[in-house]
């Protein structure tokens, strides 16, 4: 009897849909490759905003502005702990909103999540004038632990001194790590009931009745997850929505998968919480209701708009500390739009120009951190469209599909942080920020002394003594000194995921994801420039170093000119190369927990700038704490042979390798890429696509002018919504410190006279 | 009277190939042709335009020496970025001083299939044999032509820039007669060349003209003074301010910018 209700529902909201796999299956992509509408048109069917989107958005963007001139929080929770349904509902503004949900009962009101480390929950409410309630820091001290505790108890000496030397620096170890993209469309397609039983099934299935450590895991996470998605329910339900059963239209559609993710940044203040790809998949539900004639072209942009506020509105408390590596509180809510099928065919659809369309009608802003699936194949309507939009707004970060559909096999992938791309269905990536290469370069040279704390902290090997550095003997003690790199950075990693699955499991968007998982172990490289360019100084520029009383090298001269990353020379290109297949395959030789496959990437975030800070002068000419350039750029005042010269540098990084990400943030100014707007959309087209032939991963594109940013740090208040990409995702320029603007100004200008 | 063949200038080579002195080279050019462009500034020019930003460029057999195959090698990498419409530029100094080099390095690039694009102020242009024969060679190997008109009056030309103009304009016949592509330029000075007579004067010439693709106003700038000053050349526009965006769309109204969207095509 069940059953049979339960298939007349199904079968009432999956009317008109064409049939496949997906049935009888959980599969999202089936059911997108069966029924998604291809659009080969241009922009001008899109439409404007409605009044109530427009009073919902300026009612967002007062308190967004109140926020920001009150220090960055409103309200916060102070004892009750974020859970999928620890708060009754909230609104913006009920009757105007089409799509509804808030983390906490308020809009902006920052939840209590101290999973991750009860330590860093109370600091980030003190630095904004809250106090922790002492129960709750009772609760996760003495009575349990928070994620945090669990690494620290674990923590052997050598990590502890490598994490506080800043040599790995930026570890999900009192956070929550983040990255991981549930499959929400599921929500919508299949209702939780269906989602449920199919965890029921994986659970009666797993583990041949010996229970060892991995099956006992599991089956403890998969009930975990089932837990999770009647929660999910019980959430739903508070906002008045059954989400049972499958959504039969768009509005529920978009709906039922936000309820989806709703429950995922109601557990987790995870590092990076992605949306997904979802455009085609809404699009389905879009095109039935308009062929059906009960939804307008105006409701359906109007869906989109409001569903796109409410990734606008994610929001955590974090401690100063975290907001100087990643400024401006991002969340990396990314939607990834657009792309191919591994048959060939766009996936473009009217639904990826409505997500463009939202920074028209809302103006920019810093979420959803859009990503751009490209591939030379792609219409040319569409790529003209976002390059228009990337000239108005520098909102849009562009990724090389056809490198990544190659790379991971599946054209049902998404953008999981920042630039790293995961599988949906089936792929979960274990975070574990960067290790600093160029103090590496420094240790090798300081025999493992730390050449800002002067403290031993890597092992120690016999330092140069010599005047001069001589070449060969630098890279055999480099080599050894990123061994040593490569084994205490995998074994902090290690430690943190495997408490991080204890005490800080992602049962939400876990729920929403196969239970059998494909695992990567994501490690990071920061400083790759400075690295690069320090070997080429020691390679070609005859460097001496300067030593303090106690031996340690603090500064360098070269007397020759060497060549540097950035020119497209291959004598330095390739010593950048180098770097990251060497730690890569160092890092390869080690145990990987869960079994799970090693990934790099060189993307800082604008963690660049605090890098640099913790960094003594380099061999490079880099001076003690100047910034590092982010992510995979060349070093400022590198580049003497123009900017595609640079992109060329970049592009030779092996994706192979860096599968996690190669960032590479560009800026340039309005009238270097054209005279008139249709022709800057034709550079801006033909320069993203020459560089994805070269096989270049990521490009950030930027368009304005220096002036326009000196005047923003003098002015605030004229650029309130002043939208900027850094190293992988968009930021207000008004929430960047001083440092950090400072930074971005004085960055590599792409600009002709 | 006609007129004397003009003495052949002893070409330096080097393998058999024609050596060029260049300037610079810049592998992100946006606005110097279609689409985007390797651009080659090449050393060497006989104008003392008054508002020139590369006073760098001026001098004449200095700079980096290369063969065309030289600088085809240091382009090609970037041939993926060129799409349908770019291609490589020509620029300087004066690249016309340098023809026989331009000559080489088109002819290589147009059995590529490279689009070919050369940037002049025209002054070298001349009827008279060989030279001219020289430059119809040139011009079966070149797809389009920037094409400076400093001044339309040949007098305030000359104290702008050194020269007369009379066969700068006979240059713009000549390619408008064979229908050679081209995109006419013109820098807006105040107090040198934003007066409305001679803006009108020239927008009714450039009309006459049949192969014109683009026009473009550029306003003066001030970026390139400090190298006056690094060099210890007097600076002459000192004082003058870049005109108002006013005054430059009143001089593209004048100049029929508007009409010209051949460039689009």
């Amino acid at each position: 009897m069940m059953k049979q209700m339960e298939r007349e529902t199904s079968q009432k909201a999956w009317d008109d849909f064409k049939g496949g796999q997906w049935q009888s299956e959980i599969d999202i992509r089936d059911f997108i490759q069966q029924n998604y509408h291809q659009y080969n048109g241009d922009e001008s069917f899109l439409e404007g905003p409605t009044e109530d989107t427009s009073i919902l958005n300026d009612k967002l963007t007062k308190i967004k502005l109140k926020e920001r001139a009150a220090g960055g929080v409103l309200d916060a929770d102070t004892k009750v702990v974020s859970t999928i349904t620890s708060h009754g509902p909230g609104y913006l503004d009920k009757d105007r909103e089409k799509i509804v949900g808030l983390q906490t009962d308020k809009p902006m009101k920052k939840s209590l999540m101290p999973f991750g480390g009860i330590r860093m929950a109370a600091d980030a409410l003190k630095s904004y004038g809250f106090e922790i309630d002492p129960e709750t820091t009772h609760i996760f001290t003495d009575i349990t632990k928070s994620h945090n505790q669990g690494v620290f108890d674990a923590y052997t000496p050598e990590i502890r001194r490598a994490r506080h030397y800043k040599i790995v620096t930026g570890l999900p170890d009192a956070y929550g790590r983040g990255r991981l993209v549930g499959d929400f469309p599921r929500v919508a397609l299949y209702g939780i009931d269906r989602l449920v039983q199919a965890k029921l099934d994986d659970l009666d299935n797993f583990g041949d009745h010996e229970m060892t450590d991995e099956v006992i895991q599991m089956r403890e996470e998969i009930s975990g997850q089932i837990r999770a998605l009647n929660q999910m329910k019980e959430m739903a339900a508070s906002y008045g929505f059954d989400i049972s059963k499958p959504a039969e239209n768009a509005q529920e559609a978009i709906q039922w998968l936000y309820f989806g993710y709703l429950a995922a940044i109601k557990q987790q203040n995870g590092a990076a919480m992605s949306i997904g790809r979802i455009d085609s998949f809404i699009d389905v539900y879009v095109e039935r209701d308009l062929k059906r004639g009960i939804l307008t072209e105006k409701q359906a942009q109007e869906l989109i708009d409001q569903f796109t506020m409410k990734l606008r509105m994610v929001s955590f408390i974090r401690t100063p500390e975290y907001n100087s590596l990643f400024s401006g509180n991002p969340i990396w809510a990314t939607l990834s739009l657009a792309g191919m099928g591994l048959d060939g065919e766009h996936h473009v659809t009217k639904t990826a120009y409505r997500f463009l369309n939202t920074l028209s009608n809302m103006g920019a802003a810093p979420e959803p951190n859009i990503t751009l699936l490209w591939s030379d194949k792609l219409p040319e309507t569409f790529k003209r469209y976002a390059a228009s939009v990337s000239v108005e707004s520098s909102t849009i970060q562009y990724e090389n599909d056809d490198l990544m559909l190659k790379q991971w096999g599946t054209d049902y992938y998404a953008i999981a942080c920042c630039v790293s791309a995961q599988p949906v269905a089936n792929g979960i990536q274990y975070f574990g920020a960067r290790a600093n290469l160029a103090k590496t370069v420094l240790y090798a040279i300081n025999g493992g002394k730390d050449e800002i704390g002067e403290a031993q902290v890597g092992p120690a090997y016999a330092p140069i003594t010599s005047e001069y550095i001589d070449y060969d003997e630098f890279m055999e003690k480099f080599d050894a000194m990123l061994d040593w790199l490569a084994d205490v950075y995998v074994n902090a990693l290690n430690t943190i995921h495997y408490m991080h699955d204890k005490y800080y499991y992602e049962t939400a968007q876990l729920a929403l994801k196969d239970t059998r998982l494909d695992r990567t172990f994501a490690t990071g490289i920061s400083g790759l420039s400075v690295a690069a360019d320090s070997i080429s100084a020691i390679k070609y520029g005859h460097v001496k170093a300067i030593r303090d009383e106690n031996g340690i090298a603090v500064d360098f001269k070269a007397d020759n000119d060497f060549p540097k990353y950035g020119n497209n020379d291959e004598r330095v290109d390739s010593i950048a190369v180098w770097l990251v297949k060497s730690l890569f395959t160092k890092m390869n030789k080690h145990h990987l927990y869960r079994g799970s496959k090693l990934s790099t990437s060189v993307l800082t975030i604008t963690s660049n700038v605090v890098y640099g800070k913790n960094t003594g002068s380099t061999p490079d000419g880099r001076k003690k704490g100047e910034p590092f350039a982010p992510g995979a750029n060349p070093a400022y005042g590198a580049e003497q042979n123009g900017a595609l010269a640079s992109l060329l540098s970049v592009a030779k990084i092996p994706y192979k390798y860096a599968t996690d990400g190669i960032s590479n943030t560009f800026a340039v100014t309005p009238t270097t890429l054209g005279h008139d707007p249709k022709l800057q959309e034709d550079t801006l087209v033909n320069m993203i696509s020459g560089y994805m032939k070269n096989n270049g991963h990521h490009l950030n594109i930027n368009v304005f002018k220096r002036d326009t940013l000196l005047d923003a740090q003098k002015h605030p208040e004229k650029y309130p919504t002043l939208t900027i990409r850094v190293s992988g995702y968009c930021v207000y320029f008004a929430d960047l410190t001083k440092e950090q603007q400072d930074d971005v100004i004085s960055r590599t200008f792409h600009e002709t006279m | 009277m006609a007129k004397s063949p003009l003495r052949e200038r002893k070409v330096p080579k080097r393998d058999g190939e024609v050596l060029g002195f260049v300037h610079s080279t810049e592998s992100f050019g946006a606005v110097d042709g279609p689409g985007i462009r390797f651009v080659a500034f090449m050393q060497g020019c006989n104008m003392r335009c008054q508002f020139c930003h590369n006073p760098d460029t001026w001098k004449k057999n200095v700079g980096t020496e290369m063969t065309s195959s030289e600088l085809l090698e240091k382009a090609l990498p970037f041939r993926q970025f060129w799409g349908e419409k770019g291609g490589v530029t020509l620029s300087g100094g004066e690249i016309l001083l340098q023809i026989e080099f331009a000559i080489e390095f088109f002819t290589k690039c147009k059995k590529l299939g490279i689009n070919t694009c050369l940037d002049t102020c025209g002054q070298p242009f001349t009827r008279r044999q060989p030279w001219f024969d020289k430059f119809q060679r040139l011009m079966d190997v070149t797809d389009i032509l920037l094409v400076d008109i400093k001044h339309i009056n040949s007098d305030e030309h000359r104290k702008l820039t050194g020269y007369r103009n009379e066969n700068i304009l006979d240059l713009c016949q000549y390619l408008s007669d064979i229908d050679k592509p081209v995109w006419i330029r013109h820098v807006l000075i105040p107090e040198r060349t934003d007066f409305d007579n001679y803006l009108t004067e020239l927008g009714a010439y450039i009309k006459t003209l049949k192969n014109v693709k683009k026009v473009e106003v550029l306003p003066y700038h001030t970026m390139g003074v400090h190298k006056y000053h690094e060099m210890g050349i007097k600076y002459k526009l000192e004082g003058i301010e870049p005109p108002t965006s006013e005054r430059v769309a009143n001089a593209e109204k004048l100049l029929h910018v508007e009409d010209y969207k051949g460039y689009l095509a």
